[in-house]
């Protein structure tokens, strides 16, 4: 299988420009003859119902929740970043998108990159329009502050609640349709299945999660707009809910997956209470703008109360490690910093997993006014879940898996390998290559669905002639009966353990092997397991009540099904990438520093492995085939990545 | 910590619910409600029962998914909080704790504490947004917004659409919520082209869906767990007015 990235020719700064120019058009009467489909509602999925939908096309979209504003982009805190150069320091759509290719460690497409450089810019625009109430200063103008991997303050924000004002932004254009019967919404209605004909996607098959109604529906193109998967882990900071199933099922429907072990750790997290943890709270990246990460020196000062370990029994790593970036090193590096500190057994609070994120030289410096100004909600939450204040004492903070770079393999126009279907969002691999700077999935969700994907499904749709398959095609029927048996199958099994021990037992697995710092040995080690796990799933899962009504007690056992597998694929992808890059860490890929000891830092493999790799699924259990779409770097040369 | 949980059961739309009781115990009190709630329903499919159902995602105070009545107050004891966020740390060892779903007539029951709030959706459509295209918005920063503006934007923008207001009210008002759309799109001059047909198409939306009317109770700024504050429904009552008055003059 040849992978087409169909990126257009000439100089990169003018590709996206010359696409537009040149591409096919539909005709607005002629747009209302075609019906989209959109699964998602967040940032991606609200932006692109509601841009499609004003366009003219008939779009149905679908959530999971009970509300399209439920979406977890909502929780997003800390901003999003545009190339504005408001503040005059040197920002340019060049300099955003060097940041973002370094960022991600040169494992991403050039010309994918540049793209969402340029549309920032719109984006921030659009917003305001919207009437999302981003941060001002005093003479009326957009605030902006700095955020990882960055020496420029280009991140747009609102408090330390962007991602639920910018999702509310997309909701209610997105409502705005709906009252105007251009798009029809099903909340509570989740995707089970993709259904291809004749090489095409042609419709879904979904459940409703109150009645359980299996149904299926049918449109000329389907868009996928589902997020990540850091819930593989079990603990992430994304909620509950969030899942792999509908991008997952249209794998095994043929759509490739692209770089699923490019998982990216947050560094600053609430850390573990209990084994009755739901889920990991984020703590804004933004905070390392006033925050200082430090751990205690000397093993012995651990367990001590932070007041009473001096300034100089202090470690400050990131400022002693990377001097030019300090704390506002990008995600992957101070994660592992953390990580170390804590191995060294310098860690602390319970269990000795976690280090300190202290305010106190910006309180003393600004007035503890301006820090709750800044942050407020974020200090609130940190003490509701704590019982302490951030203000009075050091916050404990550890690393976590928050956002999942891999995902779906598309091509420029963001389709997949599948005609007729498109992946926008976090769902799809294409922006972030092996690392995502903070403040950019705002922006890429967003890039995605207003200002990309009206473009680029228009000119795959005028090729296409409009009207589509009918439900009763014998497709639907049948994935529609593979679905309901499945679920059935699921119930009948009336094993020892519930869906959720299991998926307890799939996340340690994963932390402990495919985390932080993977080997050989524990890739090996984590697909032996996962495949263990599966059979016990399959074996011995116990899922009460029934399908034909709310249940979720099935509805985490359908997904935890999904991520019994999928866990395998990822971890598969970790091994066979013999190198380490950005968020991907191989013990044995590690940089050397001129005495010859390794460092810590990762060890590209530029020879080997300048590719994206996309997984091709033949089977569960079989071995999937792995195919590679070389990257090429024109403009800006592979170099080693460096923040010091 | 030990308790006993009192939490209403409803098999489907329309049917007969009630309390049923539960004895809970080894609980942390580092854990949080629904931490515990998932606790009980684990021990629910151990016995093979029917787990209990109910509306959750963030589990961190943002996605507004989660609603409950904890002993008869919104989201439970706790100022500013939502029942995600409560934690165990608040109730005392061997409370009895009596769990509910939000109560209105415009927010019909699902299944146990799980209710339909479709109506907040549909009061949105008719007009909690600004009537912009996508594409041809001029920069951001062409239109100076004065920081006092935008902050109350942002305080009334902060509404997560949980519900709890209409839930605490004794009319089951829904003016709250309403307000706090009203009052962050006409603080805004992006939302004054619309400002007077956006109240009164949202006012009457609101009214048909149900919602009882504001008699100034003020339970609903009390019970907020975003503390959205009710100075913006007199704000919306002032734009009603002019908007009413304006309407009739034309």
């Amino acid at each position: 299988m040849k992978l087409e990235s169909k990126v257009p020719n000439g100089p990169l700064a003018e590709k996206w420009t010359r696409y537009k120019q040149n591409q096919k058009l539909i005709n607005p009467a002629n747009k209302a003859k075609y019906s989209v489909i959109v699964v998602g509602s967040g940032l991606a999925g609200g932006s692109a119902a509601a841009s499609l939908a004003e366009l003219g096309y008939k779009v149905s979209c679908f959530c999971f929740q009970d509300s399209p504003r439920r979406a977890h982009s909502i929780a997003a805190q800390g901003g999003i970043n545009a190339a504005k150069n408001y503040r005059n320091d040197g920002d340019s759509i060049h300099r955003l998108f060097h940041d973002t290719i370094k960022g991600g460690d040169f494992r991403s497409r050039e010309s994918n990159v540049h793209r969402l450089a340029e549309v920032s810019v719109n984006i921030i625009d659009q917003c305001v329009a919207q009437g999302v109430p981003f941060a001002r200063e005093y003479g009326g103008m957009l605030d902006t502050r700095s955020f990882g991997g960055s020496q420029l303050q280009r991140t747009f924000y609102c408090r330390g609640q962007t991602g639920q004002q910018l999702l509310l932004g997309a909701y209610q254009a997105l409502s705005r349709q709906i009252g105007a019967g251009t798009v029809k919404m099903f909340p509570r209605c989740e995707m089970l299945d993709l259904v291809v004909i004749d090489g095409k996607a042609r419709g879904i098959v979904t459940r409703h999660l109150e009645t359980g109604k299996i149904e299926s529906h049918t449109a000329d193109a389907v868009v996928l707009a589902t997020g990540g998967y850091c819930n593989t882990y079990f603990l992430s900071t994304n909620a509950l809910g969030c899942n792999v199933s509908a991008t997952y099922r249209a794998h095994k429907r043929g759509a490739l997956f692209a770089n699923p072990c490019f998982t990216q750790i947050h560094p600053t997290c609430i850390p573990v209470a209990g084994d009755h943890q739901s889920k990991l709270t984020l703590m804004s990246e933004s905070l390392r703008n006033d925050g200082r990460m430090w751990a205690p020196m000397n093993v012995a000062d651990a367990g001590k109360h932070p007041r009473d370990i001096p300034e100089d029994a202090r470690d400050y790593f990131l400022e002693r490690k990377y001097p030019s970036y300090g704390n506002l090193a990008p995600r992957d590096i101070s994660s592992r910093s953390a990580k170390e500190a804590c191995d060294e057994g310098r860690g602390v609070g319970p269990g000795g997993r976690g280090v300190y994120l202290d305010f106190a030289k910006a309180i003393s410096k600004q007035g503890e006014g301006p820090i709750r100004e800044k942050y407020g909600n974020l200090f609130e939450m940190y003490e509701r879940i704590t019982s302490e204040s951030g203000y009075e004492r050091p916050m404990r903070i550890y690393p976590a898996l928050h956002y999942t770079m891999g995902g779906l393999w598309v091509n420029y126009e963001l389709m997949s390998n599948i005609a007729g279907l498109f992946v926008v969002g976090e769902a799809n691999f294409s922006d972030h290559g092996a690392n995502r700077l903070g403040a950019s999935a705002l922006m890429q969700g967003l890039a995605d669905g207003y200002f990309v994907l009206p473009y680029t499904l228009t000119n795959w749709l005028a090729d296409q002639k409009p009207g589509v398959t009918p439900v009763d095609h014998s497709e639907f029927k049948r994935t529609e009966a593979e679905a309901t048996e499945r679920l059935k199958k699921m119930l009948a099994i009336k094993g020892k353990k519930t869906a959720v021990e299991l998926h307890r037992d799939l996340g340690n697995v994963m932390w402990d092997n495919v985390g932080m710092a993977r080997s050989k040995a524990s890739l090996e080690s984590a697909i032996a397991k996962i495949r263990e796990l599966r059979s016990e799933f399959w074996a011995n899962v116990n899922v009460t009540g029934t399908d034909a009504d709310l249940n979720a007690a099935l509805e985490r056992a359908n997904r935890v099904a999904d991520f019994m597998e999928f866990g395998e694929l990822l971890a598969l992808d970790a091994l066979t990438r013999e190198e380490s890059c950005g968020a991907h860490f191989r013990v044995e890929y590690q940089q050397k520093d001129e005495a010859g000891m390794i460092n810590g830092e990762c060890e590209r493999d530029d020879e080997k492995f300048q590719h994206v790799a996309a997984w091709e699924y033949t089977g569960t259990g079989q071995q999937p085939v792995r195919h590679i779409e070389p990257l090429e770097f024109d403009v800006v040369k592979p170099s080693k990545r460096s923040y010091k | 910590m030990k308790f006993t949980l009192h939490i209403w059961r409803q098999a489907s739309r329309g049917a007969t619910g009630k309390l049923v009781s539960y004895p809970l115990d080894a609980i942390s009190p580092d854990m949080s409600f629904l931490e515990m709630l998932d606790i009980l329903n684990e021990q629910l499919i151990q016995r093979g029962e029917g787990v209990v159902a109910f509306d959750h995602d963030c589990r961190e105070g943002i996605c507004g998914s989660c609603d409950m009545m904890i002993n008869g107050l919104a989201h439970g004891p706790e100022r500013g909080t939502t029942t995600c966020q409560l934690h165990m740390r608040s109730f005392r060892d061997g409370d009895h704790i009596y769990i509910e779903p939000w109560r209105a007539r415009a927010f019909p029951v699902v299944k146990d504490l799980v209710c339909d709030r479709s109506a907040f959706d549909r009061v949105i459509q008719a007009g909690g947004f600004v009537g912009v295209n996508t594409g041809g918005a001029p920069d951001g920063n062409s239109l100076p917004i004065p920081k006092m503006n935008s902050d109350r934007a942002m305080d009334a923008a902060e509404c997560i659409g949980c519900g709890a207001c209409v839930a605490a009210c004794p009319n089951a008002s829904a003016m709250l919520f309403l307000s706090a759309k009203v009052s962050h799109l006409g603080s805004l001059p992006q939302g004054q082209a619309e400002r007077k047909d956006r109240v009164r198409a949202m006012v009457a939306a609101h009214d048909r869906e149900g919602f009882g009317h504001c008699t100034n109770i003020n339970e609903c700024e009390a019970a907020c767990p975003k503390e959205i504050s009710v100075e913006h429904i007199a704000q919306l009552n002032r734009d009603f007015i002019v908007s009413t008055v304006s309407a009739a003059v034309k």
